[in-house]
């Protein structure tokens, strides 16, 4: 398995100190850390200030922002950037994320390693633009049409928005996918402290080159780990790079045998790799007879009715996914298998994550649902009211 | 009897194909395969090292171009190849990036991306292959259709107006634009050649036929027949008035052909580097220099 390169990150573009911002600009501060030097974005409420802040940063740093005729550009704009060899990502929210699907299929299938980043707002169509919403789980899991997988995380604070987009940024490159960074409006408009570590603390990885020569070179031949080595244009290796089902040489190839083969090395490797790409917190899972499940500002608010409900003296554990895709399919059985039931609250009315749990619980245990349709965050007294419920 | 050949000529563009992936796709009589030859014949004239050059397409029958020529090569989605070489140009300026698509691909669905290239002028060239159709899907109506024409989702002809597309070039702010069409290889290539040397949004039109569509479905003839067409009824007007140039019905009299703008105006690039130079002083960082 090829090794991954980790250097620390540009000093120009780390603001060490300690700030008060809002998730959106840490989000940004974030991306610079991570090496990120091109940002395509369109303006939407409430993601904008993403860039905003990036086209005020970026002239000081090196590196491009612009802004593009709309989101589908944005989100292709973004790719010629990394394949020239940039690193870069793209920021929107709902209306913006449903018009960059296409290229979301786009970034799978040519292994462009790139981050979108949606500010999820309440839906659907235009929605609630200045109010939050985690309804788009389940669209940046399968929302381009095809078979392929992606990463995605979920930050609950300010201080998550800037050090998880840095691990959005290092799995894009380790392998090669489009990676999903699921904030919400609160968490993006949210003021807190944050801690920007010095330059050399950062641990930021560099995109895979190869060090063939361009006669040995095959672009998507796969290392050991499922993920091809990349080159960029104008290293004097001439790839074809297409959106067509493809061989190992990068070449067009229309048959079932190549599809197959594609489409299974594409989701192998975040299948086969997703113990080491899984990442949750967890406390007093032990001896729990309840399991709270969250994610993003859901779990922030679950938080209280923990308590609330250990006051009453119930025994409530917490599970929260900071990786939500790929999913941590074991541990949750694993919990499962231990307490009564696990209670999800999320910021949307069809159980997005909660199916995901029912399915892999397979009945072990109750799954009981939170559902709340956005615009603000749940009333803790009604995800308390799921605990009683559960232990009942 | 047996022919024996004792001496094959080398192609003369053959180091500039992907000679692996040769057969190519396109019909034949399809004005795509001679217009990639007058390409291959400007890259050769144009002195910019191969390594610098990257192709990007769409998708549709022009948007296999990318596919066949051996250069950092990009096959993108349909209508977006010029958001795509947008990434490409900006992330790396010392790369000269090239657009080969069809009229459905770059001002149907792209034309959004088209229009605010022009605008921004990107340092880019764009060369459209006018067939006049969505060949690669079977022929439908596209914006660059003129009246009459049959295709198969117009079966009783087309009644919309068309694009006049130099005009639209020009007036979005392209910096050079041509029209030639098949039959004009030699100002194809030398078009292309300046097209590729000119700094900002340059753009080249190309009639071409489609015998196997378009030509057919319009009963208009043979490739031969388009191409004795072109030769018979292109004017060419340099500097030409581009309102003046557009082709509203099949088989007009006359065709307008030549290169109707050559300007100089600052690139994106230099004019960002510029002004963000003059607001911010020695704190900004300037970009691909
Ligand atoms: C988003 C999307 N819509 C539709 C298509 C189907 N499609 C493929 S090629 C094509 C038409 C291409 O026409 P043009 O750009 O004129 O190229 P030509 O085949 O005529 O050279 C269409 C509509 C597609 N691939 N993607
Ligand atoms: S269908 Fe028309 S445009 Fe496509 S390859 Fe055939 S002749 Fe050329
Ligand atoms: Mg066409």
């Amino acid at each position: 398995m090829a090794e991954v390169k980790c250097i620390t990150a540009d000093p120009k573009g780390v603001l060490t100190g300690v700030h008060y911002m809002d998730g959106n600009h840490a989000a940004c501060e974030g991306a610079l850390a991570a090496g990120c030097r091109f940002a395509a974005g369109y303006p939407i409420t409430p993601s904008t200030e993403v860039v905003e802040r990036f086209s005020a940063r970026i002239p000081l740093v090196g590196g491009v922002f612009i802004q593009m005729e709309d989101e589908i550009a944005s989100s292709i704009c973004l790719q010629g950037a990394v394949w020239a060899g940039l690193k870069a990502m793209t920021v929107t929210s709902g209306p913006g994320m449903s018009l960059m699907l296409e290229h979301v299929g786009l970034a799978a299938c040519l292994e462009t390693p790139c981050v979108f980043v949606n500010v999820q707002r309440g839906g659907p169509s235009t929605g609630l633009p200045t109010l939050p919403g985690q309804a788009d789980m389940q669209q940046c899991r399968w929302g381009s049409h095809g078979d392929y997988e992606v990463i995605a995380l979920s930050p609950s604070t300010v201080q998550e928005c800037f050090d998880f987009i840095i691990d959005a940024f290092n799995l894009a490159e380790i392998y090669r996918v489009p990676v999903f960074f699921m904030m919400d409006e609160c968490v993006g408009h949210m003021t807190e402290k944050v801690v920007i570590p010095e330059a050399d603390k950062i641990k930021v990885v560099e995109r895979r080159y190869t060090s063939k020569p361009p006669e040995e070179y095959l672009p998507y031949k796969p290392d050991p780990d499922l993920v091809p080595e990349m080159v960029k244009a104008g290293d004097g290796y001439r790839i074809h790079v297409t959106g067509l089902t493809h061989d190992e040489k990068g070449y067009p190839v229309i048959n079932a045998q190549a599809q197959h083969e594609m489409v299974w090395r594409l989701v192998d490797k975040i299948e086969k790799n997703a113990p080491k790409i899984w990442r949750y917190e967890e406390e007093d899972i032990e001896g729990a007879d309840v399991v709270v499940l969250s994610y993003g500002i859901s779990a922030r608010v679950a938080l209280k009715a923990i308590e609330m409900a250990k006051e009453r003296g119930l025994k409530v554990g917490r599970m929260r996914l900071i990786v939500v895709w790929p999913f941590p399919e074991p541990r949750v059985k694993e919990i499962a298998s231990k307490v009564k039931a696990i209670v999800v609250p999320e910021l949307n009315i069809r159980g997005q994550i909660a199916r995901e749990v029912e399915r892999i619980v397979e009945g072990t245990c109750r799954v009981m649902r939170v559902p709340h349709a956005g615009g603000t965050v749940h009333d803790p007294e009604r995800i308390l009211d799921a605990i009683m419920e559960a232990v009942k | 009897m047996s022919v024996v050949v004792d001496s094959i000529k080398e192609n003369p563009v053959e180091e500039f194909l992907r000679t692996d992936r040769l057969p190519h796709v396109w019909c034949t009589g399809c004005g795509i395969g001679t217009t990639v030859n007058c390409f291959a014949r400007a890259v050769k004239e144009c002195g910019i090292p191969l390594d610098e050059l990257a192709i990007v397409s769409g998708i549709g029958c022009t948007g296999r171009v990318a596919g066949y020529l051996k250069l950092d090569s990009f096959h993108t989605t349909h209508g977006r190849p010029i958001a795509f070489a947008t990434g490409l140009h900006l992330a790396n300026p010392k790369l000269k990036v090239v657009v080969y698509s069809g009229d459905g691909d770059l001002v149907g669905i792209g034309g959004n991306h088209f229009i605010h290239a022009a605008r921004r002028n990107l340092d880019i060239t764009v060369i459209l292959l006018n067939n006049f159709t969505y060949a690669m899907t079977g022929g439908q109506v596209t914006p660059t259709a003129p009246l009459d024409s049959i295709e198969t989702t117009t079966p009783y002809g087309v009644f919309e107006e068309n694009f006049n597309l130099p005009h639209l070039a020009a007036s979005c702010g392209a910096v050079y634009v041509a029209r030639w069409t098949a039959y004009h290889v030699m100002q194809v290539k030398k078009a292309m050649v300046e097209a590729l040397n000119k700094k900002g949004f340059s753009f080249i039109e190309i009639l071409s036929p489609c015998p196997t569509i378009y030509l057919r479905r319009n009963r208009l003839g043979s490739a031969i027949d388009e191409l004795k067409y072109y030769k018979e009824h292109s004017v060419i007007q340099h500097g030409a008035d581009t309102r003046e140039v557009g082709i509203t019905v099949r088989r007009p009299e006359k065709i307008i052909v030549g290169k109707f703008v050559d300007i100089e105006k600052p690139d994106y690039l230099t004019a960002m580097n510029k002004h963000l130079s003059e607001v911010l002083g020695d704190k900004y960082v300037r970009w691909g220099e």
